[in-house]
């Protein structure tokens, strides 16, 4: 009684209120529970999320523009491409300098073959291009190793840069960063060499080229950067700061070279970086090319799921793609209908059999088990090349139909390499797929059922279509599901009897992993494939409803 | 359905045998006929062919040998959906992918019968076993007595003339089984059905049936309505079968016209009725209810044979006593006696006289 009476909250025996205490020992028990199947949980997150979690970041992963060309990218980011002229000056020549380092560490080709992706003819042009960039370097050294000797030396280089007074060591540290991002290496270990500020004032290009090459030396090549002749982009910076410093009030080391050099350098010819470049190519002249790389010069982008479905990001914003190269939505739509006909053709032949095997006595049953499991036994690779036996021109039903009279010789029946022969080959191999289900729902529904409603006056089609029929749709459905799923990420049967209609959404994956490697439009496809799966068991959750399913 | 043939006879088994494996008979030599309105029992031990006999009744097995008649025709000319009979099988088999009213209309929607007319049918079949509110539920979501209600309204929805029900109580508690007995007597004298109803429970068969037929080894046994089958059994199966019963073993001493003279195992002579017994010297099995037992010679017949007896137990049961002797050698002999005022209580070890009327003691086949 007085429980009925108490006003407050219902207490446990220890005084804490009954709630919470509930709830502790409620967590406890989880904590366990969760603890005894961690490991297992650890495995599955490392070793199939994870991976799975990977792919599909890179169909939206773009870090390799900005990480390639950073400072190109920045320097871009005002060039306004609608106005049909190249960028300015300062672009090329920031291209330059990035497309240098890129080119000692070898990545331009690769970021020319991601843009290749995008405007076809990119990845030659930045090949060519890096190979002629040492070249105007190399003239500027011939002209002033003319004036002093020591230009082409190392030490002599190292002194001029490291000057006296204080050092920008964050200058060299920025740049130790940069080249981190650009080879995906982590670096580490001491560089040697800070400029001093007064030169990096003075020569801001010089020392950037420089700090790039004395990075590239310690970090990754391991030497020492006072005993290495610098790169010839350190060349063409001395060249450009020397248009318009002012180095008369220079009282550094090596000044006086410095001022003979200035001298100097009004007599040789300078060759402005636009023009270099264009004279290399004259395709770095060309907008669209421009256009292209500040659309993708961000870090993540959408232009490989536009790409999925026959999209582009062009500088204009989305447009659709060439009608030539439009495939990847008709590729989806026939996977999607060949796998419906799949899942079909499995429920017409599926659904007889597994009545059989649930009606027929047991020792009969167990034998049409074992034919039904014989698919399993036999390699997937020599069932699917049964059927190109089979199914082939030359093969036993166009043979046995020419004896037959029924198909005339020379017009022997194309059964393979197309849809049709896909749609044989796969219904046959997941045919078990939908009959193991079925069979197990079929098996709990008793007999008992069908002869009540055949009592009550229904005939034998009423009493299946109105009473067994309705029972055995959760197997229907269930093997649906997996037959469907399964089906629409298919590979090697497509591959090998699908010629070039019958392939799948899959096989194109495939190729973009294996062969074209290009992964970001493959993670995409992979990606927009198992969003399409995942929409459809929710559909199929909303419309049948997932508990109505059962697996066995 | 046609009108009933003059004979009488609705349903008519005539010497039907039916074999599922071709070397044992389940049913041997089956002769049955039911008039229109009766209420018939088939009762007998696991494994008698009960079930069988219903099945091929149903057409859902076909006899090996013999005829089937359903008022007058031959059952193998009509398919099993043709036949109109109404059947409450013995796990109910409502579909559970229906709803109750579902379940019930169903019958009537094959019968092609308009909406309004199936509505009312199902109410009134409803209401008839008490289920008007759970036309809504699903068969999962009833309880098994419930279930049970559904499956007679169903099987009788449809108005057939002949009920087929398969131990239709079996799961039930003793309670609802006994209410269940009384309800479905009820609905099927007063709507008239034809009924035929398989149970193992023998008091079910007695307390329910117009007529019960007792199965044994694939055969009828007897076939009689219930107060002659408990006290006038043919044969020492049925004796045995059918409520509780004594048996003295002996051999015929003398056979006249309704008497015979048994003498026991152990010598003593009584007085017992000649049931199936022939001869003099045959072996006979005597059968005598534990409640026609008397040890209060006042209400014997004068000069009638009295046995020795010694109390093993005595067992007070509240409404009577049961007491268990040892008689001729027999301890597992049974009296019951009404608990009444002036009733004695015997204990263990006491030593009685026991009689009873020549007409109560039965000589069956041994
Ligand atoms: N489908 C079948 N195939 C083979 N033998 C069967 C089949 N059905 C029943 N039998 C056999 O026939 C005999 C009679 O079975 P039946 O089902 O008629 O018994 P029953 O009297 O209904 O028993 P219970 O009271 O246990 O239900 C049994 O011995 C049984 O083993
Ligand atoms: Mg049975």
């Amino acid at each position: 009684m007085s429980d009925t009476t108490q006003n407050g909250p219902m207490l446990a025996a220890d005084g804490t209120p009954l709630k919470r205490s509930l709830a502790r020992a409620l967590r406890r028990q989880k904590m366990r529970a969760l603890m005894l199947i961690s490991p297992l949980l650890i495995f599955v997150l490392v070793t199939f999320i994870a991976p799975i979690a990977d792919m599909l970041f890179r169909s939206v992963e773009n870090q390799m523009v900005s990480e390639t060309l950073p400072t190109t990218t920045q320097v871009l980011g005002e060039w306004d491409h609608s106005a049909g002229e190249p960028p300015a000056e300062p672009v090329y020549e920031a291209l330059y300098y990035d497309l240098f380092i890129a080119a000692e560490a070898k990545e331009h080709t690769k970021l020319g073959t991601r843009l290749n992706y995008e405007y076809t003819g990119v990845s030659s042009l930045f090949r060519s291009t890096g190979r002629g960039l040492d070249d105007l370097g190399d003239d500027y050294l011939d002209e002033l190793e003319e004036v002093d000797d020591r230009w082409g030396e190392g030490a002599f280089w190292y002194d001029l840069m490291t000057g006296t007074g204080s050092t920008d060591e964050d200058l060299v540290a920025a740049h130790a960063k940069r080249l981190e991002q650009l080879t995906g290496d982590k670096l580490s270990g001491d560089v040697g060499f800070a400029p001093s500020t007064e030169i990096a004032a003075l020569l801001p290009k010089t020392t950037a080229a420089y700090a790039d090459f004395a990075v590239y030396t310690a970090l990754v090549d391991g030497d020492v950067v006072a005993e290495e002749d610098p790169w010839e982009s350190v060349y063409v910076g001395l060249m450009t700061d020397l248009q318009t410093a002012d180095v008369a009030s220079y009282s550094g080391p090596e000044a006086e070279a410095l001022q003979t050099a200035a001298e100097a350098a009004q007599g040789i010819e300078y060759i402005p970086l636009k023009t270099f470049f264009a004279e290399e190519d004259e395709d770095w002249l060309n907008v669209d090319i421009w256009a292209t790389v500040q659309t993708y010069s961000s870090k993540y982008t959408s232009g490989y799921f536009l790409n999925a479905v026959d999209l582009q990001l062009t500088p204009d914003g989305i447009e659709a793609r060439p009608e030539n190269q439009q495939i990847y939505i008709m590729l989806f739509k026939r996977t999607m209908f060949m796998s419906l006909a799949i899942t079909f053709s499995c429920i017409a032949l599926g659904y007889p059999v597994a009545w059989l095997l649930a009606n027929l006595p047991a020792s009969k049953a167990n034998l049409l088990m074992i034919l039904v499991l014989l698919p399993f036994w036999t390699s997937l690779l020599v069932r699917t090349s049964a059927w190109k036996v089979m199914l082939q021109q030359q093969g036993v039903i166009n043979d046995v139909l020419v004896w037959l009279g029924l198909v005339d010789d020379a017009a022997r029946l194309v059964m393979i390499n197309n849809q049709f022969g896909t749609i044989v080959a796969m219904t046959h191999i997941l045919l078990p797929f939908m009959i193991l289900p079925l069979y197990s729902v079929m098996q709990g529904i008793p007999p008992s059922y069908l002869r009540a409603a055949k009592s009550l006056g229904a005939t034998n089609w009423t009493a299946f279509w109105r009473v067994y029929f309705p029972q055995s749709v959760p197997g229907i459905g269930a093997g649906s599901i997996l037959v469907f799923i399964l089906a629409i990420g298919y590979y090697i049967t497509p591959e090998i009897v699908g010629g070039t209609t019958g392939t799948f959404i899959s096989n194109r994956i495939a190729y973009h992993i294996s062969s074209s490697l290009n992964w970001g439009l493959g993670a995409a496809l992979g990606a927009i494939l198992l969003a399409v799966v995942l929409l459809l068991y929710w559909a199929y959750d909303k419309i049948v409803g997932i508990d109505n399913v059962k697996l066995g | 359905m046609a009108e009933t043939s003059d004979s009488g006879a609705f349903v008519a088994f005539e010497r039907v045998q039916k074999s599922y494996d071709g070397e044992t008979l389940v049913v041997k030599d089956l002769n049955l006929t039911m008039p229109q309105g009766e209420f018939l029992t088939m009762l007998g031990p696991s494994g008698s062919g009960k079930t069988t006999c219903l099945m091929m009744l149903a057409g859902f097995e076909t006899a090996t040998y013999g005829e089937i008649k359903l008022d007058g025709m031959p059952i193998n000319n009509i398919p099993p959906h043709k036949r109109g009979i109404g059947m409450v099988f013995q796990n109910y088999a409502l579909f559970p992918h229906m709803t109750v009213a579902e379940n019930l209309s169903f019958p009537l929607e094959v019968r092609k019968m308009g909406k309004s007319v199936r509505e009312e049918k199902i109410k009134r079949a409803l209401d008839m076993v008490q289920m008007g509110s759970f036309a809504g539920r699903r068969p999962s979501q009833l309880s098994g007595g419930q279930q049970q209600r559904i499956a007679l309204a169903r099987a009788l929805v449809f108005e057939p003339e002949l009920v087929l029900m398969d131990e239709p109580l079996g799961a039930l508690d003793k309670q609802l089984r006994e209410h269940m007995q009384f309800e479905i007597t009820r609905l099927a004298h007063e709507l008239g059905i034809t009924t035929v109803y398989v149970t193992h429970d023998q008091t079910e068969a007695l307390t329910m049936s117009d007529r019960v037929a007792v199965f044994n080894d694939g055969r009828i046994q007897q076939l009689a309505p219930p107060d002659r089958l408990y006290e006038e059994p043919e044969n020492s199966f049925v004796a045995q079968f059918i409520g509780e019963n004594n048996t003295l073993e002996g051999t015929i001493k003398s056979i006249s016209g309704n008497t015979c003279e048994v003498q026991l195992d152990d010598g003593e002579v009584i007085v017992a009725r000649p049931v199936n017994v022939t001869e003099v010297g045959q072996k006979t099995r005597v059968s005598i209810r534990p409640e026609r037992v008397e040890m209060d010679k006042s209400r014997l017949q004068e000069g009638a044979h009295t046995l020795k007896a010694e109390v093993l137990e005595f067992v007070y049961m509240g409404d009577i006593f049961r007491t268990r002797l040892r008689v001729a050698g027999n301890t597992e002999f049974v009296m019951k006696t009404r608990n009444a005022p002036d009733q004695v209580r015997l204990k263990k070890g006491q030593q009685i006289e026991i009689g009873w009327l020549p007409d109560d003691c039965r000589a069956l086949d041994a």
